[in-house]
């Protein structure tokens, strides 16, 4: 028998370790050592009712245990085989005890439909893949269905394209399908760059074939023979795997020519990126491959009536390719019950940020903020109280409190004032300033941008600047005027997705927090206190013993006093580094 | 190299395949084989995975231990990477997080031989394809 | 012709499909302002990357604004391009542009004849609320082209010019977000790159980013000198722009008023490059003569066709893009260098100055002129041939200094003998005038026979590639002209290809010719503009006395006198040139 013990850093700071030390204490006494073992586990995610205890081989579920209740697991469980029925996890609609966790709610939170094979193959191994569904539902489709019947599929699963912008990938194949051309394309869109976001990098390194399968299939329903993955260089270990995934489907004969005997011809070539986040943009993606400068250019014509080389061209992302396979093979009508009304299926998120499981999740669209943010996410890090969630990446906005029992799905987070992106979900605490959330964003969207389109290019650069003078106390409540009209200007004027949502994260801010821009330009101060420049140290005369230790610290010699004399900070000098205050001993130097 | 040339050949080849995975979880020697699969994406790289592998691979060997280790993708739990996901014959597999050299050996001599948990398990929790059909 | 219905600011419009919004609207009287768009609509030319936005309009149920240069008239559109929305979007976008662009205006080669100054004046900026770090680049200085491009808005223009319509492709965007601009790859110098200072990227460059180098005070040094004899020539197409810069209409012929101001600012001798292109066809003419002579006998070994090489852009061209196919341009210099050659010698001579003392300055339409003659081989004993060459933009504001109303000034002669020419020589200045100027000479001297109708319709025109053939007695001679690099490419890759047939093909390197060059007053992307020039260099040709060039009689006497006769030895040493390869001359550091 094991009893083990949730070790996340919720937990912990729950007491877990006293329970396991109580619990061993127990056996011991009992003389059961040998026969029960504790271990301590890694988070549950469950955080919100840790610390856990499970037993197993009978899968029972502890929540809010004390180590005062290890005696009573300990002699009732483990020696009766009686459970602690006050211990159970209750359902919160029907308040009924479940006692096995297979059954209990949040271990249903996660569906992975996208990421099913990642960490379950090898993904080096064709053999593998075949073994879990690889490449059957490219046979069924090729067997069986007309390129207008998988198109209709498509549509009826309601699947919309996981990059960000949600267009229903049915739909972009359609338009494809229809413009006629003597050659037509297929390109992956592997080109992730939302700060924190590694979801496409994840899939392609843990189930390339799923990526290829889809890829030939959306070749087949359009009429391409010719496919392309636009992946960032710096994606060493993704490039990689799918060459060799690529190598072992064509030594198959899963690509190339007359795939599975049906006379459809199809292969895949890569194409690498720089990295630059503007390549992300399907026209930019286009430009770049054929060797232009990687800027948007203005749609229409979109790339499903004149793409790669003026022929029509179908751009998808990674996560939505990897969600295809399965679609064929389970059915339209299993995909499309699975989300909400007008989102279907799962997205996976990489969770980052002040949360304690920082990590790839998957979801149906619908759950809400809160259980992904507790439930899976094991809660904010040391016990820190929740401040905002950024979805979207630098496109998305800030969504608060208020924003937490919203179901996750497209129109939801645009609804709220973010959108969806790509999958990047950064948490962020009571020690984030969100001016400085704001401008750490629009330091990103300035370094990104591609330069082509003036609103972009020197709008984003001043509202960095305008955030900046902001964080720096030098602010006014009108330059908070002007940071708004200029975030709408920029939204409204310019080219492409990037500048059209690049002042997201200061509106929605600006929307959310504007008490805290008061702060920051009314009251000169910075409650998380992350902007220096409004932070003071200040030396206590009545615990300062003059033992000189700051003064020694202080890089910049701002310190000054008497030995045994209290001391006092030249602001004017001060770094704000805090050294000093580390460096005291008597609780002598506060942050005003 | 095969060449799947058709439907039928792709059923074939996946029937077999299956069987094969079949075939050593439920064959004779089924006992004596552990798999292990170690998560090899960058994030488990980067944290020291196939330092891990290696480790793994040398030391079943040494202690004589009938295994198959291989690599595999990113499991989510990149909090605590190197993550290995350990399943001993009829069991349902483990996923250990935080994995170490000293990890390696306690994982080794506690689970592998005597089926006693260790700390740093990672405990699952999603559902998977093939449950939500179910 | 599909068209399609839609309503701009309350007015119904109805226009064929696939015209944008802009040109729609336009259509109905509605100036919606735009910066970075320019349209050559004769020649085929559009920049429209959409990338300024200050061209934005409000379509009902759309998100956001669409920029109405790159956005399509659709049926049921209802468009509104003045309201509040629309007037602050556009106005903080070009306060956004004005934050990063230095406001020297006072002092900027390009003030009062600049686009962005124009649009803050347009819509009335009097306050830039958005100021900020502006970006700043190392200033490039060519033998020819001053890029300065802290002055650069982005507009793509002479991205678009040197790329798509020149296919020189010195310059690029580089770089990103706020840094990017328009440069050669790497940041090299302009004159390490594969620029042919062309000057087409100047001749549309909206604001002072990229200007020419001014050489209008060498000019003045040498007139005040008063040890210098100084010569000046002028080329055809000045006298069809120059009165524009004077708010005379295009296409306003002023060659006696610039006669008289050339005279006025203190040129001891002015004369005319027609007069030397003239000679040139004297020598080029000959030259394809020779080469079809050959050709005809059955000589495998000869050249052809033969490319013109007057025009010292498509020249650069050639050298640094196809030096394979150095030894088919003919090896007759350039109007502008046989004039010098012949200035400091035979004329020299005749009134009795030493080279030393004589200065010849040159008026162009052209930027690539200052650098050709700056080349070496243009040169004798390190003293050139023509010592410096302005532009027609650069005449006008020394006129302008000189304190001479040039509206008021009485027409004038040229001097002799240098100022004596055909009307073959007048039409050098415009697109398929060499060739045609060439082939009425050529004809009768190959045919022994009088041409009676010298005017060659099938050779005039603004296709980019044009093609002809011209019956010499029996004898037929195919021709080919193209104007803009970009044509001259497809001709060369012909060429190159073996697919060529043709016997000789006329080469400028700017779009229309000279009356387009890179030095010729901006005509801000109204291609209206080039048509009128080329038409007055007609009038010109036409109203000439004598319209061949071997029937001038200068010229005739300058061979008597001097020369010997067409390709003489001596014809060899002071007019005709030789070709280097340049290939692997780009250097980055």
């Amino acid at each position: 028998m094991h009893l083990l013990v949730c070790g996340g850093t919720g937990c912990r700071a729950s007491a877990s370790d006293a329970i396991v030390g109580k619990l061993q204490k127990e056996l011991d006494e009992k003389n059961l050592q040998d026969e029960v073992q504790v271990v301590m586990t890694g988070c549950f995610g469950f955080c919100e009712k840790g610390p856990i205890v499970k037993v197993l081989p009978d899968n029972t579920f502890y929540v809010q245990v004390t180590p005062d209740n290890a005696k009573e697991i300990i002699e009732e469980h483990v020696i009766k085989g009686r459970k602690v029925e006050h211990l159970l996890y209750k359902d919160p609609t029907t308040k009924k005890e479940i006692s096995d966790s297979k059954h209990m709610g949040f271990y249903k939170k996660q569906l992975r439909i996208a990421l099913r094979n990642c960490g379950v193959i090898n993904p080096e191994n064709i053999d593998e893949a075949i073994a879990r569904d690889a490449y059957s539902a490219l046979a069924k489709v090729l067997g069986e269905m007309t390129p207008e019947q998988a198109i209709q599929e498509m549509i009826d699963s309601g699947l919309r394209g996981r990059g960000g912008g949600g267009f229903p990938t049915g739909l972009k194949w359609k338009i494809a399908l229809s413009n006629k051309a003597d050659q037509k394309y297929v390109v992956c869109n592997a080109d992730e760059g939302d700060p924190g976001a590694f979801m496409d990098r994840s899939i392609l390194e843990g189930d390339p074939h799923s990526v290829i399968e889809a890829m030939a299939i959306n070749g087949y329903c359009i009429g391409a023979t010719k496919g392309l993955v636009y992946i960032r260089a710096e994606y060493p270990l993704a490039i990689e795997r799918l060459k060799t995934a690529i190598k072992q489907a064509r030594e198959y004969g899963l690509l190339g020519k007359n795939i599975l005997g049906t006379g459809f011809d199809f292969d895949i070539e890569l194409r690498y990126g720089a990295g630059a986040f503007v390549c992300g943009e399907e026209t930019a993606l286009i430009h770049s491959m054929e060797g232009e400068r990687g800027e948007p250019t203005f749609k229409p014509p979109f790339p499903a009536e004149s793409g790669y080389l003026g022929k029509p061209t179908n751009v998808n992302n990674v996560e939505t390719y990897a969600n295809i396979p399965v679609i064929y093979l389970k059915g339209a009508n299993w995909f499309n019950k699975i989300g909400t009304d007008k989102s279907k299926g799962t997205k996976v998120f990489a969770l980052a940020g002040k949360i304690n499981n920082v990590g790839l999740i998957e979801v149906p669209m619908g759950t809400t903020l809160r259980e992904v943010i507790y439930e899976i996410g094991g809660g904010i890090k040391d016990g820190k109280k929740f401040k905002a969630v950024q979805t979207g990446g630098p496109s998305g906005g800030c969504l608060t409190e208020k924003h937490l029992d919203t179901p996750i799905d497209y129109d939801n987070l645009i609804a709220s004032g973010s959108m969806m992106g790509s999958g990047g979900m950064i948490v962020m605490d009571e020690d984030d300033c969100m001016v400085s959330i704001a401008r750490f964003y629009l330091e990103f969207t300035v370094e990104e941008s591609c330069g082509k389109c003036s609103p972009c290019r020197i709008g984003n650069k001043r509202l960095h600047e305008q955030l900046d003078v902001i964080c720096k106390g030098k602010g006014t409540k009108d330059d908070l005027e002007k940071l708004k009209n200029l975030s709408l200007v920029i939204k409204d004027t310019s080219l492409c997705g990037l500048g059209q949502t690049s002042p997201n994260p200061v509106l929605s801010t600006l929307d959310n927090f504007y008490h805290e821009y008061i702060e920051h330009v009314h009251d000169k101060k910075c409650r998380a206190g992350v902007c220096k420049d409004l932070m003071k140290y200040l030396i206590d005369n009545e615990h300062c013993v003059g033992c000189t230790a700051c003064a020694r610290v202080c890089p910049v010699g701002a310190i000054a006093g008497e030995r045994k004399g209290p001391h006092t900070i030249d602001q004017t000098i001060c770094i704000k580094c805090g050294a000093c205050m580390e460096k005291c001993k008597f609780n002598a130097i506060s942050v005003q | 190299m095969v060449q799947v040339k058709s439907l039928a050949d792709l059923q074939n080849l996946k029937a077999s395949l299956q069987n094969k995975l079949e075939l050593r979880e439920k064959g004779e020697k089924a006992d004596s084989l552990v798999q292990i699969k170690v998560a090899m994406a960058t994030c488990g790289i980067a944290s020291g995975a196939k330092k891990i592998m290696e480790y793994f691979m040398n030391e079943l060997e040494k202690r004589s231990i009938g295994a198959v280790v291989t690599q595999t993708g990113c499991m989510g739990y990149c909090y605590a990477e190197p993550t290995v996901e350990v399943k001993l014959p009829n069991q349902e597999p483990v996923v250990f997080g935080y994995v170490d050299l000293k990890k390696v050996d306690e994982i080794i001599e506690k689970y592998i031989k005597n089926g006693e948990l260790v700390n740093g398990i990672i405990p699952v929790n999603y559902e998977t394809i093939d449950d939500n059909n179910k | 012709m599909e068209f399609v219905n839609l309503i701009i600011d309350n007015k119904p419009v109805k226009v064929e499909k696939g015209t944008s919004i802009l040109k729609a609207a336009h259509s109905v009287g509605i100036d919606i302002p735009t910066l970075c768009y320019m349209s050559l609509g004769d020649m085929n030319i559009e920049n429209k990357p959409g990338g300024c936005r200050i061209c934005v309009v409000e379509v009902e149920g759309r998100k956001n604004l669409a920029p109405a240069c790159c956005t399509d008239a659709h049926t049921d559109m209802v468009i509104k391009t003045n309201t509040m929305r629309v007037l602050n979007s556009r106005r903080t976008v070009l306060e956004l542009i004005l934050s990063d662009h230095p406001a020297d205006c006072l002092i900027c080669a390009k003030s009062g004849n600049c686009e962005l100054q124009s649009m803050a004046h347009k819509l009335g900026v009097r306050k830039i609320h958005y100021k900020g770090e502006m970006s700043t680049y190392k200033e490039d200085f060519s033998p020819t082209i001053i890029r300065d491009m802290d002055k650069c808005i982005m507009c793509r223009r002479c991205e678009m010019m040197c790329n798509k319509v020149q296919t020189v492709g010195a310059l690029w965007g580089i770089n990103r977000g706020f840094q990017s601009v328009v440069s050669p790859a790497f940041e090299m110098d302009l004159e390490k790159s594969t620029c042919t200072y062309c000057g087409q990227c100047v001749a549309v460059c909206p604001t002072g980013a990229l200007t020419e180098v001014d050489h209008t005070n060498q000019v003045i040094g040498a007139l005040a000198d008063p040890k210098k004899t100084v010569v000046v020539q002028t080329a055809p197409a000045v006298r069809a722009a120059l009165g524009e810069e004077f708010g005379m209409k295009p296409g306003t012929l002023v060659t006696g008023k610039l006669t008289a101001a050339l005279r006025r600012l203190g040129f001891d001798y002015v004369f005319d490059t027609d007069f030397a292109a003239d000679l040139t066809i004297m020598e080029e003419g000959t030259e394809l003569l020779g080469r079809l002579g050959r050709h005809l006998a059955g000589d495998k070994t000869v050249k052809l066709p033969m490319l013109t090489s007057c025009c010292p852009g498509w020249v650069n061209f050639f050298e640094k893009q196809f030096p394979e196919l150095k030894d088919i341009p003919s090896t007759a210099r350039s109007p502008q260098q046989m004039f010098g050659a012949i200035a400091k010698t035979y004329f020299a001579d005749q009134i009795k100055v030493e080279r030393k003392d004589m200065m010849v300055i040159s008026v162009m339409p052209c930027l690539a002129k200052k650098w050709e003659c700056q080349r070496d081989e243009f040169a004798t004993d390190g003293s050139p041939d023509v010592d410096f060459s302005i532009s027609t933009r650069e005449l006008a504001n020394l006129i302008k200094g000189a304190n001479i109303d040039f509206n008021s000034l009485p027409d004038e002669e040229f001097d002799n003998p240098m100022g004596e020419s055909t009307g073959a020589g007048v039409i050098f200045g415009t697109t398929g005038g060499v060739i045609e100027a060439a082939v009425r000479t050529a004809y009768e001297l190959q045919t022994k026979k009088k041409l009676e109708k010298v005017d060659f319709e099938e050779l005039r025109g603004f296709e980019g590639v044009r093609e002809a053939t011209i019956d010499f007695d029996g004898l037929p001679i195919r021709i080919g002209i193209a104007h803009g690099l970009g044509n001259a490419r497809k001709l060369l890759e012909d060429i190159k290809a073996g697919k060529s047939n043709f016997h000789a093909i006329e080469i400028m390197a700017c779009p229309g010719g000279c009356i387009g060059g890179g030095g010729q007053p901006l005509h801000h992307g109204d291609s209206s503009i080039l048509k009128a020039r080329q038409m007055a260099l007609y009038e010109e040709d036409k109203n000439k006395p004598i319209r061949k060039s071997h029937e001038n009689p200068f010229i005739v006497k300058l061979y008597k006198e001097f020369l010997g006769k067409p390709m003489s030895e001596k014809a060899h040493h002071l007019l005709h040139t030789h070709y280097f390869d340049k290939k692997n001359e780009f250097i980055i550091e």
